[in-house]
């Protein structure tokens, strides 16, 4: 089923540059070819498929969609997606060595375990907290010599209590209803051991935190994930035969797997199976003797996703989280786009919707 | 047929020829000889000559200053005297007199603003009536001790010592600590002291040997021997004409003719033509003998005696003069002439020479021609003066006490030493703090010795601390001192030097430099006489310039002739190496002036080689290993003769292997490591090797802007301006210099992932794209802490400063600006402090300059002084200190903090010269990412490539990637680190690019990028310039008072001025509106009423000068104009106005 090179189809990776990167499949791009968008055709076309997951990721395809719609997700998923961080530190008292903006800065940064669904979104800055949108954590930490450390310990664990303060010591002060309300999940921090602030004898914290909703663009905290991205599905097109005796060494060119060598007629073959695994080093173009053997491409409508997910959501959550919001975008513009068609004939100075 | 012979060839290469080795042996490295360096370092430290120097300041120098002036006598009492038979430096100590704990910590003084000094303390021995009375530990003042000094207390701690005295264990010490500031006494550059150069003025024509001399005493004279219309004459600032040099040899006691052609031109033909003008002309004055000479130099002897005595005849004028004054550094010991006369025979043979063939003219910029002056030096110098001063004062007071007739209790010239006051210790204090080096005695005046310490960053601290500075003048426009010498190898920093007029002038010592202090010459030129030489008093001139002898010079003295230089030279290293003599001591043949040297003086550089005999290095890698284990250090590879030190002239005497692939038969030494010819801040760049070097240099000025880590104790440091980053980071790409001087453990910088290329637009001119969310997430986060210190006083009337509480308005509230005031009157640690904002709620007494004030001083009145916080952002408090001064004021300094994101307008640099702006700050959703995820912290645009071709950071990158991949940090040293070839490999085994160009998808379309894009991680610095310090803008404003023009500077709030080159467009332009506008309506506008009748000014429609308001107009002229006016007007120059059309 391997088939050549199809500029419609493939971005074209070649030596020094890249090519045929923009999709053409629209109206009017080819004179006689009709890209009109049909819902049927998408809907056969488009697929999701779940490649791994694991707690904190999640690989996916995405296939049949143009670049503008899977982009928008992964920006959707990076800037859009609201949720739960540290915003406001009350600091009654700080005395270890990290000063109080840096260490507010590395509470806000702390991913919290909290359903955004709770919360509400709008967070005045001079509006009072309500039980609606902030929860309420508290930190106290008082570092101490331990009495019975061993005479030669140098380890300050040993040594002392409390000489690191973790995220687990973020303790959870419910407001209002809120304790009814969260009580199956109590909000805390993703992971327990993010170190804070190294404490020594004599140093203690005492600190107030006040998470609100938010989303990434603001404040790359908000950002419900680590990182999501996609690439384009790699293929490999073999457009010569391979002489025998360079076989192994074009093998070497790919990532493992990607590239079958017959063991008896040292035929080379491609895995299809295993495209995906190949990292597009191009070191294949750097030998001279595979001129002319091989064209790197990606399937241009292939996105092949990696979510990682830190906060709230499984990583399984976070596409239809996108979707959500992606849609609910859709419904302003549309509400605003019929608001344009009814206000047909009024000759009116309209005024900005604020 | 020519296979075989080929082959037969190489038959005869392979086999053992030289030394049991055959060419084609592969030869036998010495593995990790590199680490000659870090135990070179472990000994030495980075500063090691400014420590060094101090040393021997305070072990030994200052005990031959007391030496040579041990004595005070009187002149009312011919049998008192006082003798100082000891001196020494104690330790650091408190000065205040009820201190329990004497201990004091460098830092305590930092904060108190306190002097770090010690005692210095005398044993004497006087007269008290008829007994001598001995004292020891008398304390005559205190000096100033340099940290990690001999005398300091931080020398020999452990690091958890350090940190338990507030000490960084990286800090170099080397400096001072004068009245809480830390100053450093820069290493001055200067001619070499006793030597002859000679130099010609090929315009005037003139060729002159001229020769510092300085003695011990502090005394200096220049003596030249300079030819003027083909004679050759000598000219000394003690004498008013120039001598005949046939008439200043007679003086020095060669009569005759027949000898000084001799001692002068020698047998040479040439020489003897250009030298028989001279005779005659002696002969044409009349000079014969050496009486006619002295008196006819004696005549012109600028005498300058305080003492009125007969006057002397001026023969002995002259031999005083010629004994004392002229060459002083020329012993004459009992009238014996002798040695000064080959002196001056030498000065003009050399001048014959310089003459005769223009090559023989010496190199004032040869870096052997140069000593270094170091700390001790100058100290030693200020110390010589101060204590002749204490002396003299202490001579005058124990006159006074003496004349009195009768006295009721025995005189003890120990009490009115008690009561001499602290010149000593002011003196120091004084001349460290200010940099004022004015030395009467010694016709010193030098101003701008001492600098303070910049503690930008550790970088510039220790960048501070390698400097040199030359006695050059900045405006000179010769090149020549400027230019980089090719004897600076090894010794001095090609990169680092400052850009614009200081540039070449101030140097930087490499890494491996030392410079010397002075060494007893006696024994060593008793060593040169065991060792054959033979004494120059003996000699003749047919002798002394013979075709095979070779003069011998200690210190540029001659002291006598050898036929076998080479023998000799070889002789005398072989003792030094033995260690029979100071490995500082240099010896090296001069064949051009067929001369031997040998030095001992201080100043000279030197560095470190390791020993080649026979064509093997003698450091093999069991020393190595050895040394690896701990068995070996840097002092027995000295010892056991492997390793030397050569100064600049007896390197010129080597041959010195690069690497040991270099060696031949004739090799004689073998560089250690050869980045070491890089300084300590050019040493932080990585692939230094691959750059243009301006690069380097501009990095090398760069480095020390950078924000980073400063010291283990930065916060507790109390300075003016602290610029400290939030989470900096040890660089990918180190280099070995890095790990060396600690740059890894105090980092300026970041590692953030780049991208090469370009994006939007608002990248050009070198500016950067920041990613937000890595500002969101820290990068190059910074803070700024400013200190802010006041006194609280005591006034000599009694009254005193106070801090007071908030003050209570009528509604029992306080006032915003107080919000942050405690009950102390002191803003609390921690309070946000807000512009306008007051910290400190100082209180003055309103009579507190009312000396005739006796009344209760708390009665007194008192008005608000207090400090207010005038940052335009709003800070932290930091930290509050309350002391005390060495003089009992209560001293308070608060420290302001401001946390700092990345903003449009921050600058920062790569580690290459490749400085930028921040341009522009994106979304991370906005930027493009690679296959894995990862988008760019910063995008840099690819023209910063071509034009400044620094290939270094295009190797960093790759590097970097390759390191970031494969977990370990990989090294950019110069002329050597990690190759391209295996980061390639790296990258490829990962699965990336060989290249290092990645595929990037735009965060903006979704769609790839039609380019493939250089990503990877470079280490940026964030230099300490931000925008928040600069911005500046006014609308309206103060106004100064004098000309009601708007005020100058950002700080001021002053105007932005419509400057000359600006006025001279709008003249171009004809927009005398808006000339108008700028110049006169929005600066100084002002009203005057003028008199059509006299032209002159008057006021309120009235002119005074005609008693009138017949003809007054007004007018608008400028307010400066009108100012012109009066001011003319006051020199009676009577400016009248010609009013046209009123």
């Amino acid at each position: 089923m391997s088939q050549g090179f199809d500029p419609k189809k493939h971005v074209a990776l070649n030596p020094e540059r890249v090519s045929y990167t923009s999709s053409t499949d629209f109206p009017g791009h080819f004179a006689d070819e009709d890209h009109s968008w049909n819902p049927a055709e998408f809907k056969k076309r488009l697929a999701v498929r779940v490649e791994r997951i694991s707690n904190r990721s999640i690989e996916f395809d995405l296939v049949g969609v143009d670049a503008s719609i899977a982009n928008a997700f992964r920006r959707i998923l990076i800037a859009e997606v609201p949720t739960i961080c540290i915003e406001r530190v009350y600091v009654h008292n700080n005395t270890s060595i990290i000063v109080d903006e840096v260490l507010a800065h590395r509470l806000g940064l702390i991913p919290l375990h909290v359903n955004p669904v709770f919360m509400d979104c709008v967070y005045h800055p001079d509006g009072q907290p309500t039980d609606r949108n902030t929860i309420v954590f508290k930190l106290c930490a008082k570092c101490e010599r331990r009495r019975n450390a061993p005479k030669d310990a140098k380890d300050p664990a040993q040594l002392y209590i409390n000489h690191e303060v973790l995220s687990s010591q973020l303790e959870w002060v419910p407001q209002g209803e809120q304790s009814i309300v969260m009580a199956a999940n109590p909000p805390a921090p993703t992971n327990p051991n993010i170190v804070l602030v190294k404490l020594r004898p004599g140093q203690e914290i005492e600190i107030e935190l006040h998470a609100v909703k938010g989303v990434g663009k603001d404040h790359a905290k908000f950002s419900p994930v680590a990182t999501a991205s996609y690439r384009l599905l790699p293929k490999v097109i073999l457009k010569k035969e391979i002489p025998p005796h360079l076989a192994d060494k074009f093998q070497n060119c790919f990532t493992k797997g990607v590239i079958r060598v017959d063991p008896r007629t040292k035929r080379v073959s491609v895995d299809e199976s295993q495209a995906r695994r190949e990292t597009m080093s191009r070191e294949v173009y750097r030998h001279p003797e595979f001129e002319g053997c091989v064209q790197l491409a990606r399937v241009r409508d292939h996105f092949l996703f990696n979510i990682e997910s830190e906060g709230f959501y499984p990583p399984e959550r976070l596409l239809p989280e996108a979707i959500k919001v992606m849609r609910s975008k859709i419904r302003t513009l549309r509400e605003a786009a019929q608001g344009l068609l009814q206000d047909i004939g009024v000759v009116e100075d309209v005024e900005m919707a604020s | 047929m020519s296979a075989v012979n080929q082959d037969a060839d190489w038959e005869d290469l392979s086999r053992p020829n030289w030394r049991g080795l055959g060419v084609a042996d592969p030869i036998k490295n010495v593995e990790d000889k590199w680490l000659l360096l870090p135990a070179f370092l472990k000994v030495k430290g980075l500063v090691k000559q400014h420590i060094d120097s101090f040393n021997y300041f305070v072990d030994v120098d200052i005990k031959n200053i007391v030496k040579a002036n041990n004595k005070v006598t009187s002149d009312v009492d011919p049998r008192f005297w006082l003798k100082y038979t000891d001196i020494h430096v104690g330790f650091p100590d408190r000065t205040d007199l009820d201190a329990i704990d004497k201990s004091i910590t460098p830092h305590e003084c930092r904060l108190r603003d306190i002097t770090y000094s010690a005692p210095i303390l005398v044993t004497i021995q006087y007269t008290r009536g008829k007994n001598v009375v001995r004292r020891p530990n008398v304390n005559i003042g205190r000096l100033p001790i340099m940290l990690r000094s001999n005398k300091c207390i931080l020398t020999g701690k452990s690091e958890a010592q350090l940190a338990r005295m507030d000490e960084c264990p990286l800090d170099p010490g080397g400096y001072f600590v004068v009245k809480g500031t830390e100053k450093v006494i820069l290493v001055q550059e200067q001619l070499s002291k006793n030597r002859i150069i000679v130099e010609t003025d090929p315009v005037k024509g003139v060729v002159q040997a001229s020769c510092t001399s300085s003695t011990h005493g502090g005394l200096k004279s220049k003596t030249y021997v300079a030819t003027k219309k083909g004679k050759i004459y000598l000219r000394h600032n003690s004498v008013h004409d120039d001598v005949p040099i046939v008439i200043a040899l007679k003086a020095l006691g060669i009569q005759s003719d027949k000898e000084i052609l001799l001692l002068t031109a020698g047998n040479t033909e040439a020489y003897k033509s250009a030298f028989s003008a001279n005779l005659e002309e002696a002969a044409k004055l009349g000079v014969f003998t050496r009486h006619q000479a002295l008196e006819w130099i004696g005549s012109r002897v600028k005498v300058n005696r305080k003492v009125v005595g007969p006057k002397r005849p001026a023969w002995e004028e002259a031999m005083e003069a010629l004994a004392t004054i002229v060459l002083a550094h020329v012993p004459v010991v009992g009238l014996d002439f002798r040695s000064k006369a080959i002196f001056v025979a030498t000065m003009t043979r050399r001048v014959l020479m310089a003459m005769h063939d223009e090559k023989m003219v010496d190199d004032r910029d040869y870096v052997g021609n140069k000593r270094l002056e170091l700390a001790g030096q100058l100290l030693a110098l200020l110390f010589e003066d101060l204590f002749k001063t204490f002396n003299a004062n202490l001579k005058a007071s124990i006159d006074k006490v003496l004349k009195k007739p009768s006295r009721t209790n025995e005189f003890d010239a120990f009490n009115t030493m008690q009561f001499q006051g602290d010149h000593i210790t002011s003196g120091f204090v004084r001349a460290i703090s200010t940099g004022n080096w004015s030395l009467k005695r010694f016709k010193m005046e030098r101003a701008g010795v001492t600098h303070v310490l910049s503690r930008l960053s550790f970088i510039s601290a220790l960048g501070m601390m390698t400097r040199i500075s030359s006695q050059f003048e900045k405006t000179r426009k010769v090149s020549g001192p400027r230019a980089l010498q090719p004897s600076q190898w090894g010794m001095l920093c090609p990169s680092d030097t400052p850009e614009g007029e200081a540039c070449g002038l101030v140097k930087n010592l490499a890494l491996m430099t030392h410079i010397t202090t002075d060494v007893e010459e006696e024994p060593i030129i008793r060593l040169a006489f065991m060792l054959g030489v033979e004494d120059i008093s003996m000699a003749t001139g047919t002798e002394i310039y013979g075709p095979h002898t070779f003069v011998v010079n200690v210190n540029g003295t001659i002291i006598g002739l050898t036929r076998h230089p080479a023998r000799f030279v070889s002789n005398f290293r072989r003792l030094r190496r033995s260690g029979r003599f100071s490995e500082f001591v240099s010896v090296y043949v001069h064949y051009h002036h067929r001369v031997v040297h040998i030095a001992s003086d201080g100043g000279r550089i030197c560095r470190p080689l390791i020993i080649v005999e026979n064509g093997c290095p003698r450091v093999t890698s069991e020393h190595i290993q050895r040394l690896k284990a701990g068995a070996l250090t840097f002092d027995d590879f000295l010892r056991n003769g492997l390793v030397e030190y050569l100064d600049v002239n007896e390197e010129n005497d080597s041959y010195i292997a690069l690497y040991e692939s270099n060696i031949v038969p004739a090799t004689t030494h073998l560089e250690i490591e050869p980045f070491t010819v890089l300084g300590a801040v050019a040493g932080l760049i990585p692939y230094p090797h691959h750059n243009q070097s301006p690069r380097n240099t501009y990095q090398c000025a760069m480095g020390k802007q950078a924000i980073g880590a400063i010291a283990y104790n930065q916060f507790n440091r109390i300075d003016t301006l602290l610029y400290l980053s939030v989470y900096p980071q040890q660089p990918m790409v180190k280099t070995k210099t890095i790990e060396l001087i600690g740059y890894d453990r105090l980092p300026a910088g970041q590692n953030a992932t780049v991208a090469v290329m370009s994006y939007s637009g608002y990248d050009i001119e070198d500016a950067l794209i920041l990613n937000k969310a890595s500002l969101d997430r820290g990068y190059g986060r910074c803070q700024v802490l400013r200190k802010n210190a006041t006194l609280i006083r005591k006034y000599p009337n009694g009254t005193f400063d106070r801090l007071a509480d908030a003050p209570l308005d009528e509604n029992g509230s306080t006032q915003k600006k107080y919000d942050i005031i405690q009950l102390d009157g002191l803003a609390g640690v921690g309070e946000r402090v807000d512009p306008g904002d007051i910290y400190v709620n100082k209180q003055t007494p309103t009579n507190a300059n009312d000396n005739t004030f006796t009344g209760q001083a708390a009665t007194v009145p008192y008005k608000n002084t207090p400090l207010t916080y005038k940052s335009p952002v709003a800070g932290y408090i930091d930290k509050v200190l309350v002391s005390d001064t060495e003089n009992d004021q209560t001293l308070i300094k608060v420290l302001i903090r401001q946390t700092r994101r990345p903003e449009l307008g921050d600058k920062f640099s790569s580690r290459h010269g490749q400085k930028g702006v921040c341009g522009l700050i994106v979304n991370q959703e906005d930027l493009p990412f690679n296959d894995q995820g990862i988008s760019p912290d910063t995008i840099m645009n690819p023209h910063g490539f071509p034009s400044r071709m620094t290939v270094g950071k295009m190797i960093e990158l790759l590097a970097g990637k390759a390191g970031v991949l494969s977990g370990k940090l990989q090294y950019g040293t110069a002329f050597g680190g990690s190759k391209v070839e295996d980061m390639s490999r790296i990258l490829i085994e990962h699965g990336f690019n060989y290249a290092g160009k990645d595929m990037l998808t735009s965060g903006i379309t979704g769609e790839p990028m039609e380019a493939y894009v250089y990503f990877g991680p470079i280490f940026y610095q964030k230099l300490k310039h931000m925008v928040m310090d600069k911005m500046h803008a006014r609308a309206r404003g103060p106004r100064a008072t004098l000309t009601r023009q708007p005020t100058e500077g950002r700080s001021r709030d002053g105007g932005l001025r419509l400057g000359e080159m600006e006025r001279d467009c709008l003249i171009g332009y004809g927009a005398t509106q808006l000339l108008l506008e700028r110049l006169m309506i929005s600066s100084d506008k002002f009203e005057v009423n003028a008199c059509q009748e006299c032209g002159l000014m008057g006021y309120n429609g009235w002119c005074p000068y005609c008693k009138s308001s017949k003809k007054m107009a007004k007018l608008t002229i400028p307010y400066a104009a009108k100012l012109l006016f009066q001011e003319l007007m006051a020199m009676n120059v009577v400016p009248r106005l010609v009013l046209d059309d009123a």
